[in-house]
């Protein structure tokens, strides 16, 4: 197979997306929060479209910010409704991601015939078109793909956000209140990986849509979580992953001919659901009985 | 208006068809949704709507059409597939809830996108049908299509009734089902069963993404309203009805809105109407009740410390030196004397407070019940007198008179608390 810029352009996008999705999400999966993380990448339409309308463009700074905003929102609300209102957890994030998510719906309905965009393109994406949807700057010279840009842009985002607070990251994961005490204020941080997490989505979604971006964020972590105890290597194994699921996904959609970030999904579902078969077997026909299993290791 | 009137009267029998639909799988997915709202397994419900994605799609590509049996068939299977792998996953490996449940949720929505694409790309004529799946369109329910889902809804309701003992037991004891001798896993498979069921045949009218919202919110807004099982998923139906005929309606006036995103927002207004304003556990009661037992707790205080300065001997009481008996707090003092100068307890003789004959009463009932409570932990609990205070300071605002009555029965009208100091009775004279 000879060297096709246009899917190494796809491959390599995508893997960066999947890298910070992973990132963020091996933190949300520490903190019980992958419900969350759902949540968030779903309440985060009505703020697109919004800012969509508003600027006119799905280039504009307006829809991070919108997005941004919606996600923070969604945040607050599912905690309003949590500590004030009494509602069980479940519950307050199902009715908040759900009509928040309605909303967009209605909004783009609404809107279907000032702006360009369409439920479909927001929640599926579509990575195929990358290449043609090139950065020009105003001297009319390309500068390859605009994703792309943004991907990049998101994943040192996101990995700076994780390198200048990763202390402060996995000491509230892993023992919230040993983190109050010793000063660290918690909500912050909570609400600081919370607006990643919508920024994140914002930037993806393009691409992958607002649904499968929970997908990078939940299962890459989760497999990685079957086969590793250290917080260093899950994060290391959870961008393998990506990468790989980047890979795989988009030869297996070249050959069926379907969505690419729906068939990214797949193979990563492929890979989740096979782990936790081959970890779920292993101990009991090999060492007879389970090993016991150690606590968990910083 | 002439469209209110033309839907409402059901002139057109499609309508009427329509409305007996969403009506029926309404109630149904609020009766099941409560259960799992109660058994904390909300979210599970996220996941079935969302995996049953690709079982719809699969049921369309084998039937090549837009057939409801191939396509309930299909998306049952698949729900049931994500319901087992979600238990397996749970018991067989070390991830939490939350993070089954949402990579069970992404995966099949996932392998559900992957098929979407490739029946899109296959040109199928019947394609815009499928779309209808991912956020609903109760008004293109036909009426052979209400015949299955309908007959569907109406089997669910009659399963939860006829077995309201055997599936309440399961949501809130079910190990005491187990010892008695009830066959719990069957049940919670039929229970699983109907929850499927409910999404299938949910996702017609609301679509996949939006499904989940039909099983919470009305379990988790009739939660507001009462305590009783019974009217518990009466109100949850009830409520889950109307946001459906609401929602049907609107995108019956307006023709290109998807049905699910109206009947959710209505869904949601009723849920938070209720959180907010729902007697009793609303949050707005609840801030209303917490206020006004402040306002009497701290009115019962400065009475309190004014008949305490009468046992100590003092004969005057300058407000100045009330307000310094609480320090800080001195707009919220203020506040108390004028509501109990208003309720004719107390009397501000120029800056001068003193009892009225009902404010000293009242002021000796409240210490009364303090101290009767000190005696009856001193002496029926063995606490030493030490200890006793804080909890009659807390107990002096709630006791009743009846409880009252009983204490002083108990403790055959004692004289004298643990501190050795009076317990006033009315006719006392001090």
């Amino acid at each position: 197979m000879s060297f096709d810029q246009n899917a190494f352009l796809i491959i390599f996008t995508a893997s960066i997306i999947s890298i910070s999705c992973g990132l963020l999400g091996v933190f949300m999966m520490l903190r019980k929060m992958s419900m969350t993380g759902d949540a968030i990448s779903h309440a985060v339409l009505p703020g697109i479209v919004i800012g969509f309308f508003v600027s006119g463009s799905q280039r504009g700074l307006e829809v991070i910010i919108g997005a941004g905003l919606l996600g923070i929102l969604a945040t607050l609300i599912i905690n309003w409704l949590k500590n004030k209102a009494k509602v069980q957890l479940d519950a307050s994030i199902g009715i908040t991601f759900t009509l928040l998510f309605a909303i967009g719906i209605i909004l783009i309905n609404m809107l279907a015939y000032k702006v360009d965009l369409d439920q479909e393109c927001v929640l599926y994406g579509e990575i195929a078109y990358l290449p043609i949807d090139l950065w020009i700057t105003n001297s009319g010279f390309s500068m390859g793909p605009r994703i792309t840009y943004l991907a990049v842009l998101n994943l040192v985002l996101v990995s700076a956000f994780i390198y200048l607070l990763y202390k402060e990251l996995t000491l509230t994961s892993f023992d919230e209140n040993f983190g109050l005490v010793i000063g660290i204020p918690a909500g912050a941080i909570n609400l600081a990986l919370m607006s990643m997490v919508s920024y994140t989505t914002v930037s993806s979604f393009e691409a992958v849509g607002a649904i499968l971006v929970v997908a990078l964020l939940v299962v890459p972590p989760a497999t990685a979580f079957l086969w590793t105890k250290k917080l260093t290597s899950l994060i290391k194994l959870t961008c393998a992953l990506g990468i790989f699921i980047a890979i795989a996904g988009y030869y297996m959609a070249y050959l069926v001919d379907s969505s690419i970030a729906g068939m990214m999904v797949a193979v990563g579902g492929v890979i989740f659901l096979g782990s936790a078969l081959f970890k779920s077997i292993k101990p009991n026909f090999i060492f007879g009985t389970s090993t016991p299993s150690k606590p968990l290791e910083i | 208006m002439s469209d209110f009137v033309y839907f409402f009267t059901f002139q057109d029998s499609s309508i009427a068809f329509v409305v007996i639909g969403i009506t029926l799988l309404g109630i149904g997915s609020a009766y099941v949704g409560t259960y799992s709202f109660l058994d904390k397994k909300a979210l599970l419900g996220d996941a079935i709507s969302h995996a049953v994605l690709p079982g719809i799609c699969l049921g369309f590509m084998l039937a090549g059409e837009k057939n409801p049996i191939y396509i309930v068939t299909g998306a049952f299977l698949s729900g049931a597939l994500a319901t087992f792998l979600t238990s397996w996953l749970k018991s067989n490996t070390r991830l939490s809830d939350d993070a089954i449940i949402a990579s069970i949720l992404s995966i099949f929505f996932g392998f559900g996108v992957v098929l979407l694409t490739v029946i899109q790309k296959s040109g199928n004529p019947e394609m815009a049908g499928l779309n209808q799946f991912i956020f609903g369109n109760a008004i293109a329910i036909l009426e052979e299509d209400l015949y299955i889902y309908g007959g569907l809804a109406v089997l669910i309701i009659i399963t939860l009734t006829v077995f309201k003992k055997e599936f309440s037991m399961l949501v809130f004891n079910a190990d005491f089902g187990k010892s008695i001798g009830y066959p719990m896993g069957a049940i919670r498979l039929i229970f699983n069963v109907l929850m499927i069921l409910a999404v299938v045949i949910g996702i017609q009218a609301i679509g996949v993404v939006l499904m989940a919202a039909l099983l919470i919110a009305p379990g988790a807004a009739a939660r507001f309203w009462t305590d009783k099982l019974s009217k518990l998923l009466l109100i949850a139906g009830a409520f889950s009805a109307v946001s459906g005929i609401m929602g049907t309606y609107v995108s019956f006036v307006i023709p290109q809105m998807p049905t699910g995103p109206w009947v959710v927002v209505f869904l949601s207004l009723f849920a938070f109407a209720s959180f907010l304003f729902a007697p009793k556990k609303g949050v707005l009661s609840r801030y209303v009740a917490r206020r006004y037992y402040l306002k009497k707790t701290h009115q019962d205080h400065l009475l309190k410390a004014i008949f305490h300065g009468i046992e100590k001997g003092k004969s005057s009481f300058p407000i100045e030196e009330i307000y310094q008996s609480f320090p800080y707090r001195k707009g919220e003092t203020k506040q108390s004397i004028d509501n109990l100068v208003k309720s004719e307890l107390l009397i501000n003789n120029q800056g001068f407070i003193d009892f009225t004959p009902k404010g000293k009463s009242e002021a000796k009932r409240i210490v009364r019940l303090h101290r009767l409570w000190e005696l009856y932990l001193n002496e029926y609990m063995n606490i030493a007198p030490d200890h006793v205070h804080d909890s009659a300071e807390k107990l002096e605002h709630i006791l009743t008179p009846e409880l009252e009555a009983l204490l002083e029965n108990r403790l055959n009208y004692p004289k004298l608390d643990p501190h050795q100091e009076t317990i006033p009775r009315d006719n006392d004279e001090l």
